[in-house]
């Protein structure tokens, strides 16, 4: 089934007295892959400090960034604000190597908060989700699809998924969220 | 389900993370041209299938993406040890000692 972007309407999914999910507005998404030498040029020009641990994060203004792996993070900007992030590092491109891709439109957002977030969570995640440290965030599975998962508070998070994945993905969700608050 | 240690994020994970992704230490040849169909065959396919500790390589697919080595028993299908890729092959009898 294709899952067009222009299919996804911001706003509320489900919502129970346990959990809710809300389809979040879209966002300018950036992939930068540097190497370890050219970060503090490239965190200038960011104006991010970028974290070098997995799964750190950082923010300045609209812009947020999270370290995917030692050579990979994931920058989240306002769609407005993205054009000049993205000339602010070309201008380094010289003296600093690197790749900066534009994919906003692969991805959607959901942010899943409430009293039961995390439990709702475990029904596609393998991953343990009570160790994770809240303000930081980790690429992961959800019932097989690729996810970012970022944790704002101890049961608030975001989800960032391909678009493609998102139908299944969120009807997994929906029924998550009725089965928890029938318990 | 397995836990693996990725020496990458320095986390122990689910295995559903990760992919397999054959023996590790196998490097390719410097010249293949110079090599006869045999040897050729034997880089391509041919295997130790060891039984006991095994030198293998996993990647991190739905995490930090990144391959790296382990030494997983094949018959207790226990790791010993996971390293970076690119680390010399650990040796045994110390990874034994520790992983007991």
């Amino acid at each position: 089934m294709t899952a067009h972007m222009y299919a996804f309407k911001p706003g509320p999914l489900a919502a129970s007295s346990a959990v809710t999910v809300t389809l979040l507005a879209p966002v300018g998404r950036l992939s930068l892959r540097a190497r370890e030498a050219d970060l503090p040029a490239l965190s200038k020009a960011i104006g991010v400090d970028l974290p070098r641990r997995i799964g750190g994060r950082a923010s300045a203004g609209t812009t947020e960034v999270l370290c995917l792996g030692p050579d990979e993070w994931q920058v989240l900007v306002a769609e407005a604000e993205a054009p000049r992030l993205i000339k602010q590092s070309a201008s380094v491109y010289e003296k600093a190597p690197h790749s900066l891709t534009e994919i906003s439109d692969r991805e959607i957002t959901v942010r899943i908060e409430g009293s039961k977030a995390a439990e709702l969570l475990t029904l596609g995640c393998p991953r343990d989700i009570d160790p994770l440290p809240e303000g930081e965030g980790r690429r992961t599975l959800m019932d097989g699809a690729t996810v970012v998962l970022w944790r704002d508070g101890a049961q608030d998070f975001r989800l960032d998924m391909w678009h493609s994945f998102a139908p299944h993905v969120i009807a997994l969700l929906k029924t998550g969220c009725a089965e928890l608050a029938a318990e | 389900m397995l836990l693996i240690h990725c020496p990458y994020c320095e986390e122990i994970l689910p295995e559903l993370e990760f992919t397999y992704a054959g023996e590790a230490h196998i490097a390719r040849p410097a010249d293949p041209s110079a090599m006869s169909d045999g040897e050729w065959r034997d880089y391509l396919f041919i295997r130790s299938n060891v039984r006991g500790p095994h030198y293998e390589r996993w990647r991190h697919a739905h995490g930090c993406g990144r391959f790296f080595n382990a030494v997983r028993d094949t018959v207790t299908d226990r790791f010993l040890t996971t390293y970076k890729a690119g680390e010399p092959r650990p040796d045994l009898s110390s990874i034994k000692e520790t992983a007991e």
